[in-house]
């Protein structure tokens, strides 16, 4: 991954040639999605027709809560099917679609979860070396010649101390991972997916619960693989740190994908603050100055409706006062 | 019977328990089925069937063959074939169902064996006698043919029956089954098995293929119980009610007193069980007067003790005498 010629100012021109619509072509695309539906029953979690991932980019995944973003990530990792048939994605010019969740892994795209799945009765360091996909140890007939194995457990235990050192968890290295912290366990998750040198790496709310101090230094950490030429695609709700870190925005909202664009421009689209408004009215999307005249407006709005509200309530218990006065 | 001959008498049959070829038979399927359940987190119910199979395989065919070697071979072909059709349709599913699939696979093992459909085979409820299979087993010794030998108070035939020849070869066959196990689960292999044991998905998002290597572990942890089984049988004969439910709970009495997920663990938990039985019986038949408890019901009784026994452990050490309380702590 290291021999990746990355330029950012490169990547962020070639971006900003992009259109900033729905399923726009990327110049170097990773990742290419198209027509992927999953229904639960009656309701549609995801409906994407197509979508593009740049390759050596950080692309943020955001929507409201049940927008469809985690199906997603469980679509194309090969954790979930998709509904309909006509689902394709292809990676690195791969079809990867019906592809069983390892072989998705082993061609290069791992993922977090969401619902952080750490190895508890494992230590923190086994966690670590479960990671690599380069033990030929794990073959059955090569485990029991221990010989054939030992020299590259020796690499990956340095590569996995290198890590835990990133990640402010090599004190905790022979600890079980059942006695981390919620937020220590998603550090370990992230670290984990490293250690196979992912060409992709797929975060899914990598931050949530993660102390804000420690938030500085791993955005920086992603931001580090990037620079090393891993693509990184995350789902993240705290639009601070979208706007910080990622170079294209991509905006889902009831399974579809309304929007996208530069992190800087995507949050003024309409549909963007439709999508958001319709679920969360008090959410803060970020230290946009536009988006804070939008907010503050919008704000005005609800502060009047209370107050109309608030007026309805006294006349309806004054009504009532009134109402029993005469009874009695 | 005075008290310095009760205490002979039980120091005997203690030590007679531990070097016994059928505590041994009981250590392999206990090793066997700590790979599934110990480091797989596969919740086998059926080890004993698994057992029944081997002992099968190997005696029908060593009764129509007269080659022991061909006989070892069958009972891991059987094993590894049962295995693959359990686990190919349950392995991808919840592991509830890996469970109930394998109880029923073990009941109907059992159930065909005792059935008078394949009498000629399997002797039906009568079962295939001893002698019928033994013969080129004992041939192969190179102790003498006759005669007894004596170690301290235990007495036994060199060869032929529950022999020091039969008891040499089963522990011989336990020490190599264990090394072997303690290479797989110190591997990288082992630490997928364990992770498999934690969180299925997080190891597939690694990269591993999760299904193959159940099934590897599902076919290992078989065809150790199906050797056990064969060993079990070989100062005996083969008898479907003889390996039965209560036997697969016995090996998780052993596997769940030593220790799951720990190497040595299946090893002790048999020899301590064994010897434990032995010394209750011994204690209960001369203590407990007839008119209590007849001989009938003194094994009976051993065996409500043991399933007390069972429970108390589970809910007062569920790690067992040498399995790690902090590993256990998170499992569940
Ligand atoms: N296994 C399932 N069975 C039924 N419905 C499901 C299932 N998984 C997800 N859904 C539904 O699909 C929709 C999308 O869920 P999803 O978890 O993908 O949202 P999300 O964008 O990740 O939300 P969040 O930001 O809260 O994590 C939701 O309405 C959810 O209720
Ligand atoms: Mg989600």
């Amino acid at each position: 991954m290291t021999d990746y010629p990355y330029d950012r100012t490169a990547l962020r021109a070639e971006l900003a040639t992009v259109d900033e619509l729905p399923g726009s072509a990327k110049p170097e695309p990773i990742l290419i999605v198209d027509r992927i539906t999953r229904r639960f029953g009656g309701i549609t979690a995801v409906d994407v027709e197509h979508l593009e991932v740049q390759r050596g980019a950080i692309t943020a995944l955001i929507g409201p809560n049940g927008a469809g973003k985690t199906t997603f990530f469980n679509i194309i990792t090969g954790f979930d099917s998709p509904s309909a048939k006509e689902a394709r994605w292809r990676f690195q010019g791969e079809t990867i679609a019906s592809a069983s969740s390892f072989k998705v892994a082993r061609a290069g795209m791992v993922r977090t979860f969401q619902l952080t799945k750490a190895l508890s009765a494992m230590t923190v360091l086994d966690n670590m070396l479960l990671g690599s996909q380069a033990q030929a140890g794990e073959r059955l007939l090569r485990s029991v010649f221990w010989p054939s194995w030992t020299g590259r457990e020796k690499q990956l235990v340095e590569k996995a101390d290198e890590l835990l050192e990133r990640f402010t968890l090599h004190d905790k290295r022979e600890d079980y991972a059942g006695s981390l912290s919620g937020g220590q366990r998603k550090l370990l998750e992230m670290a984990r997916a490293l250690m196979s040198d992912p060409a992709m790496i797929m975060l899914d709310e990598p931050m949530a619960g993660v102390n804000p101090a420690l938030t500085q230094s791993l955005l920086g950490h992603i931001q580090d693989l990037r620079d090393r030429g891993t693509t990184v695609l995350f789902v993240e709700h705290d639009m601070h740190m979208v706007q910080h870190i990622s170079d294209w925005v991509v905006v889902m909202a009831e399974g579809k994908i309304v929007a996208e664009g530069r992190p800087g421009s995507v949050m003024k689209n309409q549909a963007v603050i439709d999508a958001y408004l319709g679920s969360h009215h008090d959410q803060d999307l970020g230290d946009d100055a536009v988006l804070e005249e939008d907010f503050d407006e919008l704000a005005k709005v609800e502060e009047t409706e209370r107050e109309v509200e608030e007026e309805k309530l006294e006349e309806y218990v004054e009504a009532v006062r009134e109402a029993e006065g005469e009874e009695n | 019977m005075d008290f310095g001959q009760f205490l002979v008498q039980l120091l005997t049959d203690a030590g007679g328990s531990l070097v016994s070829a059928v505590t041994a038979a009981f250590v392999l399927a206990a090793i066997g089925l700590n790979l599934h359940f110990g480091y797989t987190g596969l919740i086998n119910i059926g080890q004993a069937g698994f057992m029944l199979l081997g002992a099968y395989g190997f005696a029908i065919t060593v009764e129509y063959s007269g080659d022991f070697w061909l006989g070892l071979l069958v009972a891991i072909v059987v094993a590894i074939i049962a295995a693959l059709i359990l686990g190919l349709p349950t392995l991808r599913l919840r592991g509830d169902y890996f469970s109930i699939v394998t109880i029923a696979f073990a009941e109907i093992i059992r159930m065909i064996g005792d059935s008078p459909a394949l009498q000629s085979l399997t002797g039906g409820p009568v079962g295939i006698q001893g002698f019928k299979f033994q013969g080129p087993f004992v041939a192969l010794s190179p102790l003498p043919h006759e005669g007894t030998l004596s170690l301290g108070p235990l007495t036994a035939p060199y060869t032929g029956g529950d022999s020091w020849w039969l008891r040499i070869v089963t522990w011989g066959a336990v020490v190599i089954i264990a090394l072997i196990a303690l290479l797989l689960v110190k591997s990288p292999w082992g630490r997928v098995l364990r992770g498999i044991r934690e969180d299925e998905d997080a190891v597939r998002s690694l990269g591993k293929n999760v299904n193959l290597v159940k099934m590897q572990s599902l076919i290992i942890g078989a065809v150790f119980g199906a050797l056990g089984g064969v060993f079990y049988v070989l100062s005996g004969s083969v008898q479907a009610d003889g390996l039965g439910r209560s036997q697969t709970f016995l090996i998780y009495t052993c596997l769940l007193l030593g220790g799951a997920a720990t190497v040595f663990g299946p090893i002790l938990g048999s020899l301590l069980y064994f010897v434990f039985t032995t010394i209750l019986t011994d204690v209960v038949t001369t203590y407990v007067p007839h008119t209590v408890m007849n001989v009938t019901q003194i094994p009976q009784f051993v065996w409500i003790l043991v399933g007390v026994g069972l429970m108390l452990l589970v809910i007062f050490r569920p790690q067992g005498i040498l399995g790690n309380k902090r590993e256990l702590n998170f499992i569940g």
